[in-house]
């Protein structure tokens, strides 16, 4: 107690002030947030003011300061260029694919997990399901280059049943497709653990009522488990709007080849060459900049919906 | 849960179980390939008869990947950053979660918070993010790989809300005794959050350990690559390993293309497999963690 006083009457007769009495009483906190602070300084907002770049003809050798503006041209050129509409199509595509198809694959795992009443069991399919979710898209990739070409496992398998061979990879109709599956393949069973938490979380009393009343169980899970973990799908399908413009990087920049770009070309993918392979800077900042808008105003409304229907709040 | 022995239900449980053996072999069977595939020599996976059983076992595929220095050097560059990036990555998560979880004000704090909260809405986008590390001096350094990530509001979230939800009694005693804040965030609200220290420990270690574009676009020179980059360019650049074995006649029996590659995937999945046990243990924790509502 005695302590406490003692420091309270110094600071308060060297620091007369309030308010500088309070800001030295926590530097020691502002101290531990400086790291945090530093990077998020120098590797998130840094990297916003460098959008200013797209508004310019941006050379290296003259940096941000030099370089002449353009106003709006890489936009106007954006727009002008066939590609693009074809581009954000492609990526929006996708990943409404991956989201729904995505979400509804976790969702019937889940509830046929639930069912299980071995524990054991249920535990190894589990390993099973998520093993691929911890893999990178280099080695997932890598295996899928092997087993979905031509000669690969996936066309054996289906020569063994008479049927042609498919050309996941190298087909322009297919490659959505390929890219949609082989996402939900590697994520799906991860996918499933949020719907198994809301599952554990369903009435038993009701489940065993239903069952009195004679429902079997198949029609258990459609009428009491579903309707139970409805409340976790809204908040997956408002939190899933903001990723509508991210049709899986990685996984597309491994798996594209020449054959599909007029399908399989997103606008991260279209970035990066442009921008790093082609050295055209602003314009493909610009590209991203429009993205990141996009992108910005998506999560905004994804979370203002996650709370207004969910009570979500990430804060 | 109930249990009924009716016909119906025991049909169900068949098929139930069935369909779940589907779709946990559907997510086995590409390693298990893999596997079989990199055992395996030259004619049986030239020819495609490789199927999950390896054909005519040998380990020429792994003695040669594990003799490639470049192999060796990638191995020690992902070990390195994955070491580098978790400490400095939790390190930073943690003091930046304490200041914010405290009840007590503080000039700036939901300035803080907001800065955070907007990092993760809104990105400069890929050029920008490469030109800012160009100018940091970061392409070509290790550095590069480690410090960019440094601060994930993720993980900065989710320490910050099991923060909060430690008794706050505790901390006010120390107070008391004297600790500081350093003291109380290292001898008090540390030891009493292991589990999720160890959640996002893992989680902040499979990505580093995963991660590979940075390195394709901030290493000049192959001979910097993590391991993730490194096969990544195998995989874009097949005529590298088909030269090797070519120069090599006496080993040209056992080796192919896709056996090497098989077993540079394999080694490469080894860690994470390794830990999987671990990840399994806590990823659930983890999920949970970062739904707890603040």
């Amino acid at each position: 107690m005695g302590a406490i006083q003692t420091t309270g009457q110094t600071t308060s007769k060297t620091h007369p002030r309030f308010f500088g009495w309070r800001f030295r009483r926590h530097i020691p906190l502002y101290l531990l947030l400086l790291p945090g602070l530093i990077g998020l300084v120098l590797f998130s907002f840094y990297p916003m003011y460098g959008v200013v770049i797209a508004f310019q003809n941006f050379k290296p050798l003259m940096g941000i300061a030099k370089s002449p503006w353009v106003g709006l041209y890489h936009f106007q050129r954006m727009f002008t260029l066939p590609d693009t509409w074809e581009i954000f199509r492609n990526t929006v595509l996708i990943a409404l694919g991956k989201i729904v198809f995505g979400q509804l694959a976790s969702l019937i795992l889940a509830l046929l997990l639930h069912e299980v009443t071995q524990a054991r069991y249920k535990r190894l399919i589990q390993s099973l399901t998520y093993v691929l979710n911890f893999l990178s898209w280099v080695i997932f990739g890598g295996i899928l280059l092997d087993i979905l070409l031509a000669d690969g496992l996936a066309n054996q398998f289906i020569s063994f049943f008479g049927l042609s061979k498919v050309p996941f990879l190298t087909s322009a109709s297919l490659f959505p497709f390929t890219m949609i599956f082989t996402d939900i393949w590697k994520g799906f069973g991860f996918g499933a653990i949020i719907y198994l938490a809301a599952l554990t979380g369903v009435d038993p009393n009701l489940y065993e009522a239903a069952a009195v009343d004679g429902a079997n169980r198949w029609q258990r899970m459609l009428h009491i488990n579903l309707p139970g973990i409805i409340p976790t799908l809204v908040l997956m399908a408002c939190l899933s709007l903001g990723s509508v413009l991210n049709a899986g990087f990685e996984q597309i920049l491994i798996l594209q080849n020449p054959l599909v770009l007029s399908s399989g070309e997103i606008i991260d993918t279209f970035v990066y060459k442009v921008g790093l392979m082609n050295y055209q800077y602003s314009f493909a900042t610009a590209v991203g900049l429009l993205k990141g808008v996009v992108g910005l105003v998506l999560i905004s409304l994804s979370y203002y919906l996650a709370n207004r229907f969910a009570n979500y709040r990430i804060f | 849960m109930v249990r009924d022995r009716t016909f119906g239900s025991q049909l169900f449980n068949i098929l139930n179980l069935l369909l779940l053996a589907v779709m946990g072999l559907i997510c086995i069977i590409p390693l298990l390939h893999i596997l079989a595939v990199s055992f395996s020599d030259r004619a049986a996976t030239i020819a495609h008869l490789v199927v999950l059983w390896p054909i005519r076992f040998n380990l020429e595929n792994y003695s040669r990947i594990l003799g490639f220095d470049q192999f060796r050097r990638s191995f020690n560059i992902s070990v390195m950053r994955v070491v580098g990036g978790t400490i400095i990555g939790m390190l930073v998560t943690v003091l930046t979660a304490y200041p914010l979880s405290l009840r007590e004000n503080f000039m700036g704090k939901s300035l803080v918070r907001w800065l955070l909260i907007f990092s993760m809405l809104f990105s400069g986008g890929l050029i920008p993010w490469y030109l800012t590390l160009k100018s940091l001096h970061l392409i070509n350094n290790l550095w590069g790989l480690i410090l960019p990530g440094m601060v994930s509001v993720w993980n900065i979230l989710i320490a910050l809300n099991f923060f909060r939800s430690l008794p706050v009694e505790i901390s006010e005693a120390a107070e008391i005794d004297g600790a500081n804040h350093l003291d109380i965030l290292f001898r008090i609200y540390l030891p009493l959050s292991l589990p999720m220290l160890a959640t996002l420990t893992l989680f902040t270690a499979v990505g580093h350990w995963n991660a590979w574009f940075d390195g394709m676009v901030l290493m000049a020179d192959i001979q910097k690559y993590p391991l993730q980059t490194y096969l990544q360019s195998q995989l874009q650049n097949l005529s590298n390993l088909t030269n090797t074995v070519s120069m090599d006649p006496t080993l040209f029996k056992y080796l192919s293309e896709r056996s090497l590659r098989g077993a540079q995937i394999i080694l490469t999945t080894i860690p994470i497999l390794l830990l999987y046990p671990f990840l399994q243990r806590y990823f659930i924790h983890g999920l949970t963690l970062g739904s707890v509502k603040g």
